[in-house]
């Protein structure tokens, strides 16, 4: 089989690190663009994290948000324009701290849009701080003894919080620690775009996605993290699925 | 009334009465605007109340947000997609507003937001107020960009500021403010329904991402890493785009100004009072008159040097405790002096106060 870059995806080397998640998991959404033949109808929203320059890498329109924002700003394109695919790609911090407002609010109202949210359990962008998602023990430049040892609380579960949502129709958590998790994570990105061209309404994809780098291991040990420790603390499945 | 009657199918003449919330609504839609976003706040409150009832008339979007954040980003979307939009607000919620406010300057996109401002700082209270002059005029949120500031005298002015303000959004690619108060958002009076029409020759949006079918992929972005001096290009651009402002958008009304000994300057509803102490001096006597800047941004300094250069003394009235004083100060480098009346947290003058502060003044 030969091994092409997407359309949807610019050729051009990334700055993530190696090990990384996000290049993963950005080529599964160019794929998922790409093979749903939706390139020219699609906006997608940059976050503020590592993946703010995924306008560098996308060939198709995107909009930098503010840290967080990007569910609204989302709103804002979606509604203009009800008849395009618009996605929001956004890291854990800014989906679930700063943002965590914009992000329930979103679900409940059931805007057709669909969320790629990557999970890597910390701040990547700004050094390995903690991210709500740190997983309790975690150590962080910010929990140096491992998280729960200054009152940080648990985990924030994303996919849990927002299934007890009725305005929501897909919940799914994914990861891309393994060839098998990353088959399975591009099938649920591709449901969370079709349902948006079905008009189903609010899809969010949770994806377990490695930071070598924040978490200060080896590329390999990164994957075992992810699926010993983080597959513990974020069950995959699916959280929601209305027809 | 004109609820019945759908914006934009406005027959010159008709008799509008109002509030200034409501007016400004009808105002926005008739302009073409089609999405708002808001969130709760008195005294404006009654904006996103009549956008909620009209825009379903006219096809276009009202989202209540969650969060006055969420509004200004949702208008940051909308705008980028094209669609003429606005979001409002009061103080508290204006403040709010102001990460995304320096987000969509720095995008260059096209947007009014309204502050009607009320007492401040902290929770304040719910009265009329100026004192958001600096953060609407001097910025508010980080970065050097600047706000396009209009502000309205009377509702017949409200109106058509508020279409206005649409057309200069569009032909600057800047956000664009009316800085109103409680007192203009919450009173009403007989208005002449005006139809819209562009007062300005509009460019075609090219920057819209509706999809890249049939041309290159854009990008909206704030961010400039590199190369090393991309931002640095990009601020010397968007101070280009300012002086250009500055040089063509300054509007000012001066009232009696050629005789007068004493002028007095304010803006706003506080012009509007002033007007009325002016007329109380003159039948008193007293050479006085008014200069009211219409833009704060782009502050109309050349005829606030000219009206030093033939009075002998400046009144500045505000409901501050002294924003916009430090303009008039700057903008006729001291040149005479300058009185003051003004206090913040909700005081507005009468046409009787500010006659006592003339005649205390006028032969000091
Ligand atoms: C308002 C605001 N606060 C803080 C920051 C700094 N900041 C940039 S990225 C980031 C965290 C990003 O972490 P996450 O969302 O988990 O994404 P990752 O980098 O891990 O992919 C923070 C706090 C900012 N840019 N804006
Ligand atoms: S810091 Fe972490 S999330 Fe950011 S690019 Fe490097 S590995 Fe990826």
């Amino acid at each position: 089989m030969e091994f092409k870059k997407p359309t949807s995806l610019l050729d051009v080397p990334t700055h993530y690190c190696p090990g990384c998640g996000h290049g993963i998991v950005q080529r599964l959404v160019g794929e998922v663009i790409d093979e749903l033949g939706i390139r020219e109808k699609t906006i997608g929203t940059a976050p503020v994290g590592c993946a703010v320059l995924l306008y560098d890498y996308f060939d198709c329109d995107i909009i930098e948000c503010s840290h967080g924002r990007s569910p609204a700003v989302a709103t804002g394109i979606k509604r203009v324009l009800p008849d395009r695919v618009v996605f929001t790609y956004q890291g854990d911090g800014d989906l679930a701290a700063i943002g965590t407002a914009e992000t329930i609010h979103v679900a409940n109202r059931g805007e057709n849009i669909t969320i790629i949210f990557v999970n890597n359990a910390i701040y990547g962008m700004t050094g390995g701080q903690m991210a709500p998602t740190t997983i309790t023990g975690q150590r962080t430049t910010t929990t140096q003894e491992g998280r729960g040892q200054n009152q940080e609380g648990p985990p924030l579960k994303v996919c849990e919080l927002l299934a007890s949502l009725d305005g929501v129709t897909y919940l799914e958590r994914v990861a891309v620690s393994t060839p098998k998790d990353i088959m399975r994570a591009k099938k649920a990105v591709k449901k969370a775009f079709q349902n948006q061209i079905d008009e189903k309404g609010f899809s969010l994809v949770e994806v377990l996605s490695m930071c070598p780098t924040d978490w200060k291991v080896s590329s390999t040990a990164a994957v075992d993290f992810v699926n010993n420790e983080m597959k513990e603390v974020f069950p995959l499945g699916v959280f929601k699925d209305e027809k | 009334m004109s609820a019945t009657t759908a914006p934009g199918h406005t027959e010159t003449g008709k008799k509008l009465l109002l509030k200034g919330n409501e007016l400004m609504v009808r105002a926005a839609i008739e302009a073409g605007c089609r999405f708002f976003a808001g969130y709760p706040i008195t005294p404006q409150n009654e904006v996103p109340e009549y956008m909620s009832q009209l825009m379903p008339k006219v096809g276009g979007t009202f989202v209540q947000a969650e969060s006055e954040i969420a509004a200004i980003n949702m208008i940051f979307g909308a705008s980028a997609a094209g669609a003429r939009c606005m979001t409002s607000s009061s103080s508290p919620g204006i403040s709010l507003k102001q990460e995304g406010i320096s987000y969509i300057a720095s995008a260059e996109l096209p947007c009014v937001i309204a502050n009607v401002q009320r007492g401040g700082p902290g929770l304040g209270n719910i009265r009329a107020s100026q004192a958001d002059y600096f953060q609407a005029v001097k910025g508010g949120g980080h970065g050097d960009y600047r706000l396009i500031v209009l502000a309205p005298a009377s509702l017949d002015e409200l109106q058509d500021l508020t279409m206005n303000a649409f057309d200069y959004a569009d032909y600057y690619r800047n956000p664009v403010m009316i800085l109103a108060d409680g007192l203009l958002g919450q009173m009403a009076e007989p208005v002449d329904a005006r139809p819209y029409e562009p007062i300005l020759e509009l460019p075609e949006k090219d920057f819209v991402l509706d999809g890249c079918k049939g041309r290159e992929a854009r990008v909206i972005k704030t961010l400039f890493l590199r190369p090393p001096k991309a931002l640095v290009t990009h601020n010397m651009r968007l101070q280009k785009k300012y002086e250009t402002i500055a040089s063509e958008l300054q509007l000012c009304e001066n009232v009696q100004t050629d005789d007068a000994e004493l002028v007095i300057a304010a803006y706003g509803m506080t012009a509007r009072i002033a007007k009325g102490a002016v007329d109380m001096a003159r039948q008193a006597g007293m050479k006085v008159g008014l200069i009211r800047p219409i833009t704060l941004w782009p502050f109309p300094g050349p005829a606030f040097m000219e009206v030093a250069g033939t009075a002998k003394k400046l009144l500045v009235v505000e409901m501050s405790s002294g924003q916009f004083i430090e303009d008039v100060k700057l903008a006729t480098e001291c040149n005479i002096p300058v009185e003051f009346l003004g206090m913040g947290g909700g005081w507005y003058p009468t046409p009787e106060n500010i006659f006592e502060k003339i005649s205390a003044i006028y032969d000091k």
